[in-house]
């Protein structure tokens, strides 16, 4: 039982890293990006190719990848999404979608669809004696880093200054713009961090999951149900929204094995019925 | 303006219906078939993003569960292949009742995004109730007859469906038509007038969106017939993406244009099929991304606009860069 829970706030991170990227990118661009799966997705891969062809370690590959995948977030942003920014925000949610496809078939196309191994980092390997029970050592790693990313964009996004700009940016672009701040200048980096993020999350999906074409198209639906839970403007809702659904998808599977995939979905129709705006959301947003 | 007069709608209608008529003469049996589902697919959507301003990215739920129902129906009753598929388009609607309901209430991206989640929710349940659906093997040998006789042959049930595309279009046509469809574009156009004239526009949009729910379970259900069986592929979100696609590539709130995206997805995908490429996202994502980027109001929207242009040349063209959907936010 505890273990269970352990499992679902490990699960939890992978959703809680994404949704942070995809809170942050839809509060300051008014973006929701259809092809954030496809990006994690290319993090995992991307730690795969780094490994297989060039001998690449996990920990370097931990770093290089959401740097490349940050400075491709840039190029997308400043030659296609910064175009459909005026437009209705559908646009951009379409163009994602198109690039998302794109992406996730041309990785098929390299390396088809079976899942490629990623083996364990030799330091992370074995199990660790949390006291009550023995666990895998590496899927610790993963919740205590994932909880600390989330910690540390926390702690920028509440006690520094850029942060306070993004943060005023986030949720109040025309009065930040009003008192003079130059909002467009922090939507690019924005975006290329959001999409980093997504590469991070895959990465260290890498060794504990099946790396395949296919890994972030799925993930993406329920990562999309966890920040309309934790209410779509809301950095602190999608971050807790992502551990709650982990925790909660991963004691519904050990209760009640057949509603696993579907619990994530009753439980977001279950809080737009009770808060059409997500439990941190504000009504406005609407 | 004898342009604008060979625009209108008589000779249009005409040429689409002969189209319609002349299909699988000139293009594969079952190609043709396909076309003409997913252009009412389409319609259906578009009937949701282009005169309410509803981008629904859930509508798979509508045109696979209606397959799944449709196909059980067919299996398991032996009534006719007609009583299947309006059954299979009642039980669209009945779907799409709870979900409108928790769905209207939202706006844009939002809409888009839970209409998304309650599709893969349908999805995961087609998956794991293996007993009715047959999981990852999908319900199959749905029987093709009418009254004893056979309509296996994919040329001779095109015709037996083609009546039904056409009353579900003609539905379509009329909805917008009506003072109800004129309601739905002044909520698309401003939904805070809309609600100060009197409208309950949630009750609205929620109609609309069940209406459209059914038109995507008659082409769901005619597909599901024709191919002779009903697989998860249709639950799959993909399959609401590419619906979306459609609607664009022909042109938002055109209703005819989705057919021509129908055509041109459907027979694109077809040549790359027999041609062994599998990777078609790789091409229809591209076209995808050009059509949102340069192209926006698609290949009807564009055409229609250049006749209306030449037909008022003394006067500038309106400027209508970007589509309607535009005006709903």
């Amino acid at each position: 039982m505890l273990q269970q829970a352990f499992n679902g706030l490990v699960g939890g991170a992978f959703y809680a890293l994404l949704a942070l990227g995809l809170a942050v990118i839809f509060g300051m661009l008014g973006v929701v990006n259809f092809a954030h799966g496809a990006f994690y997705m290319l993090g995992a891969f991307g730690s795969f190719v780094l490994l297989d062809s060039f001998g690449v370690n996990f920990w370097l590959a931990l770093l290089i990848v959401p740097v490349v995948l940050g400075i491709a977030g840039v190029l997308l942003e400043r030659l296609f999404v910064h175009r459909l920014a005026p437009l209705d925000p559908l646009y951009n949610f379409l163009f994602t979608f198109g690039l998302a496809l794109i992406l996730q078939d041309l990785v098929k196309r390299g390396y088809g669809v079976q899942s490629q191994p990623y083996p364990r980092p030799s330091a992370l390997d074995g199990s660790i004696d949390l006291g009550l029970f023995t666990y895998p050592t590496y899927q610790v790693f993963v919740l205590a880093v994932s909880v600390l990313v989330c910690g540390a964009v926390w702690v920028v996004l509440t006690r520094t200054r850029v942060g306070m700009i993004v943060r005023a940016a986030t949720e109040r672009p025309e009065l930040s713009r009003a008192l003079g701040i130059d909002v467009a200048r922090w939507v690019t980096p924005v975006f290329g961090f959001g999409i980093a993020l997504a590469g991070f999350a895959g990465v260290l999906a890498a060794p504990m999951r099946a790396v395949n074409p296919l890994m972030g198209s799925d993930l993406i639906i329920t990562v999309f149900a966890v920040v309309v839970i934790g209410g779509l403007g809301s950095v602190f809702g999608s971050v807790a929204a992502g551990f709650a659904v982990g925790l909660v998808s991963a004691l519904g599977n050990y209760y009640v094995p057949s509603l696993s995939q579907t619990l994530v979905f009753i439980l977001m129709a279950a809080v737009l019925l009770w808060r059409p705006a997500g439990l941190f959301g504000r009504e406005e947003a609407l | 303006m004898i342009l604008s007069k060979l625009a209108g709608r008589p000779v249009l209608l005409a040429a689409g219906l002969v189209a319609a008529l002349v299909l699988p003469w000139f293009v594969y049996p079952p190609v043709a078939l396909d076309i003409v589902c997913w252009a009412l697919f389409a319609a259906a959507v578009d009937l949701l993003l282009g005169f309410t301003g509803l981008l629904s990215f859930g509508h798979a739920a509508f045109w696979g569960g209606s397959a799944y129902a449709t196909g059980l129906i067919a299996l398991h009753s032996g009534l006719p292949f007609p009583v299947a598929v309006l059954g299979g388009a009642a039980f669209a609607a009945a779907l799409a009742v709870p979900i409108g309901f928790l769905s209207v209430r939202l706006r844009g991206i939002y809409f888009a995004m839970v209409t998304l989640a309650f599709a893969q929710m349908v999805y995961f349940i087609a998956n794991q109730w293996r007993d009715a659906t047959g999981g990852e093997n999908g319900l199959q040998g749905i029987p093709r007859e009418l009254f004893g006789l056979d309509l296996s042959d994919p040329f001779f049930f095109y015709y037996a469906a083609l009546p039904f595309i056409l009353g579900g279009l003609f539905a379509a046509w009329r909805i917008v038509r009506s003072p109800f469809g004129r309601v739905l574009m002044s909520i698309r156009d401003n939904p805070n007038r809309a609600r100060a004239l009197g409208y309950g526009i949630d009750r609205y949009k929620l109609l609309a969106f069940v209406l459209s729910a059914a038109l995507s379970g008659l082409a769901g259900g005619l597909f599901t017939v024709g191919h002779g069986f009903a697989s998860l592929q249709g639950v799959y979100w993909t399959t609401s993406g590419q619906a979306v696609m459609m609607v664009v590539l022909g042109g938002i709130g055109t209703l005819w244009g989705g057919a021509i995206g129908a055509a041109l997805i459907v027979e694109l995908n077809d040549y790359l099929a027999t041609a062994g490429f599998e990777e078609t996202g790789i091409i229809t994502g591209a076209i995808f991304i050009v059509v949102v980027l340069l192209f926006r109001r698609g290949v009807w929207g564009t055409a229609r606009d250049l006749v209306a242009a030449r037909a008022s040349r003394a006067r500038p063209a309106p400027d209508n860069e970007g589509t309607k959907v535009e005006a709903s936010v």
